[in-house]
C-alpha cells in the first residue's frame, strides 16, 4: 500500500516496523467483517432512528420544548427513514441494536485482545501533535504533512472518536428505551429529554464522520481496497 | 404560540402514512422482526423490576395541563354512560362491579411522575387513584392469573398487560389528575395510569378489567403492530 492521505512523501502503512503485526494484514478479516457489518447496521439504525424521531420531531418535554433548538416540529425527510411507520421503525431499531452491540463487542475484544489498539487507538501523548499538524495540513496552513506510521494522528482521533460515540449511542439509547428500569443510566445522561438530545447529537456526529470518511476514502481509493481485500501483510 | 398537536392527529397521520407505504397494519411484523420482537419482549420482562419505582418528579417539572397531549380513538370525545361502574372479572374470587364512590373509598395513592409516550415525548402530571394491586387484593386474584386486560368505552380501545406491571405500586386506577377529578379528555371517570408503561398501554375511559391466565390479543395499538410489553 503506497497510498497516502497526506502526500506521496509520507506513504501510509509503510512505516509499520512493529514486529507484533508481522504477517498480519493492514485490515485483518475480523476488522473487515466488523466494518462492513457496521455499515449495514448503522444505516439501518440511523434510518429507523430518524423514523422514530419523526413521530415527535421536537426536543424538550411537552409544554417546555427547548428554546435553543431552531427546528422544533420539523421532521426529517421521508427518504432518509426506514421502517415505514413508527411501530415498524421501532422494531427495526430494537432488533438491529442487538447486532450492532454484538458487532461492537467482537470488535473491542479483537481491538484489545490482539493488540490492534497499539496502531489504531488515539493516544494523546503520541498522536495529539500529529493530529493537529495533519489538520493544519488539510487546512493548507502547513505545507508538509506530519510523519505517518500506520495511521496519522487525525485518523486515529476520528476512528477512536466514532467508536466512543457509538458506545455512547448504545448507552443513551438504552437510557431512553428504559427510563425507569435503567434510571441510574438515565441520570448519568441528565434525564429523559436531555438523553434524547444526546442520542440525536450522536447521530449527527456519526453522520458527519461518515460523510468525511467517504469523501477521504474516495480520494484515496487504495484505502477502500484494503478494507475489502485486507491489503498487504506486515 | 406553539400549536398543540394532539396525539390523535399524529397517530391518524401514522396510520395514513403506513397505508401509503403499503404496510398492512394488521400483519406488519413477521419473520426476522417478529423473532426479534419476541426476544425483546423477554428482555423487557427480565429488565422489569416489580419494586423499582419511577422517581417522583419535582413540582417545577409539572407540564401545564393544556400542553399535556390527550387523545381518544372515537370520533367524538367519549363520555361515560349513565350509571357508569367498573366491571371486574376473570379468574378472581369475587367478580363484580365497583362504583366510583366505592373505588374512591379504597386507599388512595398520589404520584407525580414523568409520562413517556411511544412517540418520544415526555410530560409530567400528578395522578390520584388507587393502586391496581389494592383492587386485585380486594377481588382475590387466582394464582394462575398471568395477564390483565383493560377495556374502555372509547370505541374498542383496550390493552392487555403482564400481571407484574399491573401490580406495580405505581400502576393506578386513576380518578384524579393534577389535584382535580379526571377531565373527559384524559379519560374520565377512571383510567389506568402507570409509571412503568408507555402511554398507549394506559387505557382511559375504563369499563372493565379482567384477570386472565392467558391472553388472546394484545390491544388496540398492539394488534396493529406496536410492541405489547411497552415497558419503560
Amino acid at each position: 500500500m503506497a497510498s497516502s492521505v497526506a502526500s506521496k512523501s509520507a506513504p501510509m502503512h509503510e512505516e509499520v516496523a512493529d514486529p507484533r503485526f508481522r504477517g498480519r494484514r493492514i485490515q485483518p478479516l475480523t476488522i473487515r467483517l466488523n466494518h462492513w457489518l457496521n455499515v449495514l447496521f448503522i444505516v439501518l439504525m440511523a434510518g429507523s432512528g430518524l423514523e422514530i424521531f419523526a413521530a415527535y420531531p421536537s426536543l424538550g418535554p411537552q409544554g417546555a420544548k427547548y428554546g435553543w433548538y431552531p427546528w422544533q416540529g420539523v421532521a426529517p425527510p421521508k427518504w432518509l427513514t426506514i421502517g415505514g411507520w413508527l411501530a415498524g421503525a421501532r422494531h427495526w431499531h430494537f432488533a438491529i441494536a442487538w447486532f450492532l452491540v454484538l458487532n461492537g463487542v467482537i470488535y473491542l475484544a479483537y481491538f484489545f485482545g490482539r493488540g490492534e489498539w497499539r496502531r489504531r487507538l488515539f493516544l494523546p501523548a503520541r498522536d495529539a501533535r500529529n493530529a493537529i499538524r495533519m489538520f493544519g495540513y488539510y487546512l493548507r496552513v502547513l505545507k508538509t504533512p506530519p510523519p505517518v506510521d500506520f495511521y496519522n494522528g487525525l485518523q486515529r482521533f476520528a476512528y477512536s472518536s466514532v467508536v466512543i460515540v457509538i458506545t455512547l449511542q448504545v448507552l443513551s439509547g438504552l437510557a431512553i428505551y428504559k427510563p425507569v428500569q435503567l434510571d441510574w443510566l438515565l441520570t448519568l445522561f441528565g434525564g429523559y429529554d436531555v438523553a434524547r438530545v444526546i442520542h440525536l447529537l450522536g447521530l449527527v456526529f456519526i453522520a458527519m464522520f461518515v460523510v468525511t470518511h467517504v469523501v477521504l476514502v474516495l480520494l484515496h481509493p487504495r484505502e477502500l481496497l484494503a478494507m475489502i481485500t485486507g491489503g498487504k501483510r506486515g | 404560540m406553539a400549536k398543540i398537536i394532539t396525539r390523535r392527529r399524529l397517530l391518524t397521520g401514522f396510520a395514513a402514512a403506513s397505508l401509503l407505504a403499503g404496510c398492512d397494519a394488521r400483519h406488519p411484523v413477521a419473520g426476522f422482526l417478529k423473532s426479534m420482537l419476541r426476544f425483546n419482549e423477554r428482555f423487557e420482562g427480565l429488565l422489569f423490576s416489580p419494586s423499582r419505582l419511577a422517581p417522583e418528579a419535582p413540582e417545577k417539572d409539572l407540564t401545564p395541563e393544556r400542553a399535556f397531549p390527550s387523545y381518544f380513538i372515537a370520533d367524538t370525545m367519549p363520555f361515560p354512560p349513565a350509571g357508569w361502574s367498573l366491571k371486574v372479572g376473570g379468574m378472581i374470587a369475587h367478580p363484580g362491579t365497583f362504583t366510583l364512590e366505592q373505588l374512591k373509598s379504597m386507599p388512595r395513592t398520589d404520584m407525580r411522575v414523568r409520562h413517556h409516550c411511544v412517540e418520544g415525548w415526555s410530560a409530567v402530571a400528578a395522578w390520584h387513584g388507587l393502586r391496581l394491586s389494592e383492587l386485585a387484593r380486594a377481588v382475590g386474584v387466582d394464582p394462575r392469573v398471568r395477564y390483565v386486560e383493560f377495556h374502555s368505552f372509547d370505541d374498542d380501545y383496550w390493552s392487555s398487560w403482564d400481571l407484574g406491571s399491573a401490580l406495580h405500586p405505581q400502576t393506578l386506577l386513576a380518578y384524579g389528575m393534577n389535584g382535580h377529578d379526571l377531565h373527559p379528555d384524559h379519560g374520565a371517570p377512571l383510567r389506568v395510569y402507570s409509571a412503568v408503561k408507555l402511554g398507549y398501554k394506559n387505557v382511559k375511559y375504563l369499563t372493565e378489567i379482567n384477570f386472565l391466565p392467558t391472553r388472546t390479543g394484545g390491544g388496540y395499538w398492539e394488534d396493529q403492530g406496536y410492541d405489547w410489553f411497552a415497558g419503560v
